[in-house]
């Protein structure tokens, strides 16, 4: 029979043989013409894996750290490693119940899957890792503990200049062109923020081999093409940390705001803003509710008042407007003007603090005993310069002087968001007042009212560029980066000798600084004085408007002070805002002139030591916080009532008159009214709340 | 010593030897390559039998013991026992409806202490053995419709059990001895009708029906055309066009959606139209399965494995990335890569290079078994060498097929290369039986 299909066989090979060829032309496709494959295997396998580097350090102008790295812990969980591990003991350490124990292997099932390990506790405080740290043993296979790199302020100090780092949000991700991923920590605030692509160093990138459950398995390619880590730069600053620390110290208790400038360089040594809180505060295991505590707080903690806080200058303007009457040649130091307490060159009385006849019989005197009605006249002589032709011109003169003196606009410190003040052109008086105005109209303004608002770190700023005789750098913290080279170019533009006003001649310096120093020697701010020192200062009180409950309230006003020394060759200027404390020379000058002299004498004399105490221990917060708190909180809470319905959030605000504070005997503001409607249809509510009150009384 | 080790090597056909300790240590090499952890001691573990690679060594340790009992039996044994050997192998297939033990969703395999052994598998040594002892009788006359059925009965009947042990794969692997048959003389014509019945299946699975029912009926159409002088002569013939015509309407609108509906496993279907590339029609889905299905409330993605599996070869490239270099194998990516993907680990870590010399190396397996069989006296001896060519080549299509995307996923091991004790042992035995039927092609048998 063979004989008969012997021919098959062959029939039988070719079947063979084309199988096998399209076999071999499939694999042909697959392996030799398809690229794609190569591509989804890398993506399957390799997993990319961002190596965080080191932030960079901050040191002060000693070479101090501070802002520094610390290393905390993360709780890790395998979830699918839980099995035999002991769950309540795990519980019992950490505090927990099993509900929420299960709740959180869930949340780690759900963000990371089974078989990969993420966060069980973040951060965790000191107690507990060391309570978990002896027992780690016991729970092997499911938790581990996780090493974190996170920022430590050693001196508890500084937190407005240091910002702090956090996770970065969508728009800054969205701003970086890539550059930043979900989860990457950037700079939020200060330093941090400023100098983000210094301190953060350079992110290495580790190609990891990853299995079908996306457990790490080691390096791709033997790490050919991972690339290494670059550690961030340290920045050298010339804060002066204990300065700093004083000074926070003095504010403590207060709103307002300190910058201690160094004239020669722009250096700044310290700069407060208080309220303020513990910059560790946002970096341990409880950042999170610090956080939200101090952004619900009305006091507004996380602003740095320094930048953008804006007040009015006050009389601490006054040397400015001396120096630009000099120069415009509209009066002479001899010019006087006979003040009995009240300037009445125009419709609207401007009140003077002295009385007594020839406290403005000069320039200088009229500096030392801060007279209103001579730097009013001032103003309106410089602005009604003849020279110039009516009042718009000079006002548009006197705004350019200003502008020179870093008033009006941002001098570009190295902090994110600063506030440029305000000085406003004559375009606004033009539209508020319909184009009819004169210096009347703005008199105020030769006395640091009106609409004129400055920063603090521009007062500071101003008090440089008159202790310089004209020049200024822009303020700024960082002196140098650690292994600074020619394509670090941020701190360029704080090398720059602006030149704004030196072409007023010494002479005319001098006169204004022999003022300034009457100041301290026998005018406002004796209280200032330091022996051996020749301090240039202006006092400086400032009326004080806010809202409150729709209407526009007189506060206490603020305290202001602006300084400089010594008088020759200076070595520190500062400027001081306490809000709503009163006379310039009662609580601002003496914290100045503490500084001044911790700084230049590097210690204070013992008879002062009680003083700093006293400052410190002074309250000066606005009596009308706690009100615009509840007002605040209970906003809010209305707030999540209406999306929640849950009326847990408003009960303690219908229950007044216990936690809530009572509000400021003399605002006859209407209570707020709080319309409760938790059952739609059923009682009326407010009539509920009237009938709880009478109950109780 | 010299005498009897003379005894066994006399007439050994020695490139088949070669071959299988060649494709051998491929497997040995390939299954190495996926379990081997990085850090285990190499040598130490191969003799563990701990790991798989070292379960293997040992399964080939006792497949060379049993090839070695088969050169040492007189060919005679063989075409003696044939029936017998069918006898106790369905016997054994038997056994397994009372004594099986599930093992991922398979209900064929017998459990004995810490071993596992799967009859259907074994029983293909049977069925070849009483396939060729019955086209080798004296009286033999295979264009008789008895003897076909006969012959196609002894293929069958196994397939059917294991069928009902839902091993479908390797049921199919008995549809391979009617290439045997083929040669023995089957009339072309069957095959041909059953090519044509596949075709059409096919083309019911790719074509909406509808279309397909009219194409069908346009060519019914145009053959009566063609033949209308035949028509006009013999009405007879019309009759059967249009008999045949049902019948291939019949089978594309009714027999392939009961077939898939009701005889098939949900996931056998999802598994045959995931590689045609497309969604299981509505009609195809047993409503058993829909009900699972969306209880469970999450579709399975069918061609996970196909995916993965071709993704592994595809990044292989020419040159491969290199033992225990590939991500895809290494990393369990492909599932069951030791056993029925392990074409990928090879794929993946030697290239196009590694999978053509693969192909290669069966290629002249087939061929040199052709040629053994060709060159026998004994019709026993040649139909037992097709039974062993249609068997390996059965398996390597269908499994080297699966991994590149071009056949269903059917869970059928390459031949000498997969992992498991006896799917090897198995087809050393079916090939040793070969050689030493081969060394004795001199000696006229049955």
């Amino acid at each position: 029979m063979s004989v008969f299909n012997g021919s098959r066989s062959y029939i039988i090979r070719i079947i063979f043989l084309a199988i096998f060829l399209v076999l071999l032309l499939q694999l042909l496709n697959l392996q030799v013409f398809s690229s794609k494959y190569r591509a989804d295997a890398i993506d399957n396998a390799v997993f990319r894996k961002v190596v965080y580097p080191p932030r960079g350090i901050i040191f002060d102008r000693n070479n101090k750290a501070i802002l520094n790295n610390t290393l905390m812990y993360d709780l890790m969980v395998t979830p699918s490693a839980l099995k035999g591990v002991d769950t309540s003991y795990m519980c019992q350490l950490l505090g927990i119940d099993t509900a929420e124990f299960n709740k959180r292997v869930i949340e780690a099932v759900v963000r990371n899957g089974r078989f990969r390990s993420s966060a069980f506790e973040e951060l965790l405080s000191p107690e507990k890792y060391a309570r978990l740290e002896e027992n780690m043993w016991r729970f092997n296979a499911g938790f581990y503990l996780q090493q974190r790199p996170v920022r430590l302020y050693p001196f508890n100090a500084a937190a407005h200049i240091m910002g702090y780092v956090g996770e970065a949000d969508s728009g800054i991700i969205a701003r970086s062109d890539g550059f930043y991923r979900p989860g990457d920590y950037v700079g939020r605030s200060g330093l941090e923020a400023y100098y983000e692509r210094t301190l953060m160093g350079q992110r290495g990138v580790q190609f990891v081999i990853k299995d079908n459950k996306n457990r790490l398995q080691g390096s791709f390619e033997n790490g050919l093409l991972d690339t290494a880590a670059v550690a961030g730069r340290g920045l050298r600053t010339y804060i002066d940390i204990e300065i700093q620390q004083l000074a926070e110290k003095l504010m403590r208790n207060k709103v307002g705001s300190i910058v201690v400038l160094e004239p020669k360089t722009g250096g700044i040594i310290a700069m407060v803003s208080a309220p303020d809180y513990n910059p560790n505060d946002l970096t341990g295991y409880n950042k999170k509710k610090n956080y939200s505590k101090l952004v619900l707080d009305v006091a507004a903690p996380l602003l740095n008042r320094a930048i953008k806080g804006r007040y009015p200058a006050g009389s601490t303007y006054k040397p400015l407007g001396a120096l630009i009457a000099l120069d415009e040649g509209v009066i002479t130091p001899r010019s006087g003007i006979g003040c009995s307490g009240v300037y009445y060159g125009c419709n609207r009385p401007v009140r003077c603090t002295e009385k007594w006849a020839g406290h403005a019989a000069n320039l200088r005197l009229a500096i030392a005993h801060s007279c209103n009605s001579f730097f009013s006249n001032t103003y309106r002589l410089t602005v009604d310069n003849p020279r110039l032709g009516g009042v718009k011109k000079g006002y548009a003169k006197w705004q350019e002087y200003v502008n020179a003196f870093g008033l009006g606009n941002r001098l570009g410190v190295d902090l994110p968001s600063e506030d440029p003040g305000n000085i406003p052109d004559t375009n606004v008086y033009n539209k508020d007042y319909r184009g009819s105005w004169n210096s009347c109209t703005n008199v105020t303004l030769g006395i640091g009212q009106d609409k004129m608002l400055v920063t603090p770190v521009q007062m500071a700023n101003a008090m440089c560029i008159v202790a310089n005789k004209g020049y200024f750098y822009a303020p700024h913290f960082v002196k140098s980066i650690d292994n600074e080279s020619a394509d670090d170019t941020v701190l360029n533009k704080f090398r720059r000798k602006h030149e704004v006003l030196t072409h007023i001649p010494d002479t005319v310096y001098e006169v204004v600084h022999s003022g300034m120093q009457d100041v301290v020697d026998v005018g406002t701010a004796r209280a200032a004085a330091i022996p051996g020192i020749k301090i240039c200062a202006k006092t400086g009180t400032a009326e004080n408007f806010r809202i409150i409950d729709k209407r526009r309230v007189q506060l206490k006003d603020n305290s202001l002070f602006a300084c400089f020394a010594p008088r020759e060759n200076p070595r520190i200027a500062i400027a001081v805002v306490v809000e709503n404390a009163g006379y310039g020379a009662t609580w601002a000058a003496p914290i100045a002139s503490l500084l001044m002299e911790k700084y230049l004498t590097d210690s204070i004399r013992a008879e002062r030591l009680p003083e700093i105490e006293r400052i410190a221990a002074a309250n000066l917060m606005p009596s009308y916080l706690p009100r615009l708190q509840y007002i605040a909180d209970s906003t809010r809470a209305r707030f999540y009532f209406d999306l929640t319905k849950d009326s847990n959030y408003i009960r303690k605000f219908i229950r007044r008159g216990g936690s809530a504070p009572a509000p400021k005997p003399d605002s006859s503001a209407p209570r707020p009214r709080l319309v409760y409607n938790r059952f739609p249809d059923a009682v009326e509510p407010e009539r509920t709340i009237a009938l709880k009150k009478k109950g109780a009384a | 010593m010299s005498k009897s080790k003379g005894s066994i090597s006399k007439g050994v056909d020695p490139v088949m030897i070669w071959l299988y300790l060649l494709l051998v240590a491929v497997g040995l090499t390939a299954i190495f390559a996926v379990t081997y952890k990085e850090g285990d001691p190499v040598i130490a573990s191969f003799f563990s039998f701990k790991t798989d690679y070292s379960k293997q060594f040992y399964f080939f340790g006792i497949a060379g013991v049993m090839a070695i009992f088969i050169l040492l039996t007189d060919s005679k044994f063989f075409t003696a026992t044939a029936n017998l050997w069918y006898a106790v192998g369905i016997g054994l297939l038997l056994l397994v409806f009372p004594f099986h033990s599930s093992v991922k969703g398979t209900e064929s395999i017998i459990r004995f202490g810490g071993f596992q052994f799967q009859p259907a598998e074994f029983c293909k040594v049977c069925v070849c053995l009483a396939l060729a002892k019955y086209l080798s009788l004296p009286n033999m006359d295979f264009s008789r419709t008895r003897s076909q059925l006969i012959a196609g009965a002894i293929a069958v009947v196994p397939a059917v059990m294991t069928i009902a042990q839902s091993e479908t794969g390797l049921a199919l692997v008995y549809f391979s001895f009617f290439m045997v048959m083929y040669r023995e003389g089957l009339p072309a014509t069957i095959l041909v009708v059953g090519f044509s019945v596949a075709a059409l299946v096919i083309a019911t699975l790719l074509v909406e029906k509808n279309t397909l029912a009219i194409v069908l009926t346009a060519l019914a159409a145009l053959l009566i055309y063609a033949m209308r002088r035949q028509v006009r002569r013999d009405k007879g013939l019309l009759i059967k066009v249009v008999f045949l015509w049902a019948i291939c309407v019949g089978i594309q609108r009714f027999a392939v959606p009961t077939l898939f509906k009701h005889v098939f496993h949900g996931y056998q279907v999802e598994r045959i139209f995931s590689t045609i590339g497309k969604d299981v029609p509505e009609e195809y889905i047993n409503p058993k399965d829909r009900a699972s299905e969306s209880a469970t409330g999450k579709k399975k993605d069918v061609d996970y494995n196909v995916k993965q599996s071709k993704i592994a070869i595809g990044s292989g490239g020419v040159l491969g990335k290199g033992l225990l270099q590939g991500t895809q194998t290494r990393y369990d990516f492909v599932p069951e890569q030791r056993t029925d993907f392990i074409f990928c680990t090879i794929g993946e870590g030697f290239g196009f290079i590694g999978t053509s010399v693969l192909l290669l190396i069966y290629l002249l397996l087939l061929f040199r078994i052709i040629f053994i069989a060709e060159r026998q006296r004994s019709v026993f001896s040649r139909c037992y060498a097709y039974g062993v060519a249609a068997v390996i080549f059965f398996h390597i299509t269908i499994n080297v097929g699966m991994t590149v995307g071009l056949a269903p996923v059917i869970g059928i091991p390459l031949p000498f290369i997969s992992y498991g004790g006896t799917a090897l042992i198995t087809f050393t035995i079916l090939l040793f039986i070969l050689i030493r039927l081969d060394a004795d092609r001199q000696m006229v048998l049955r």
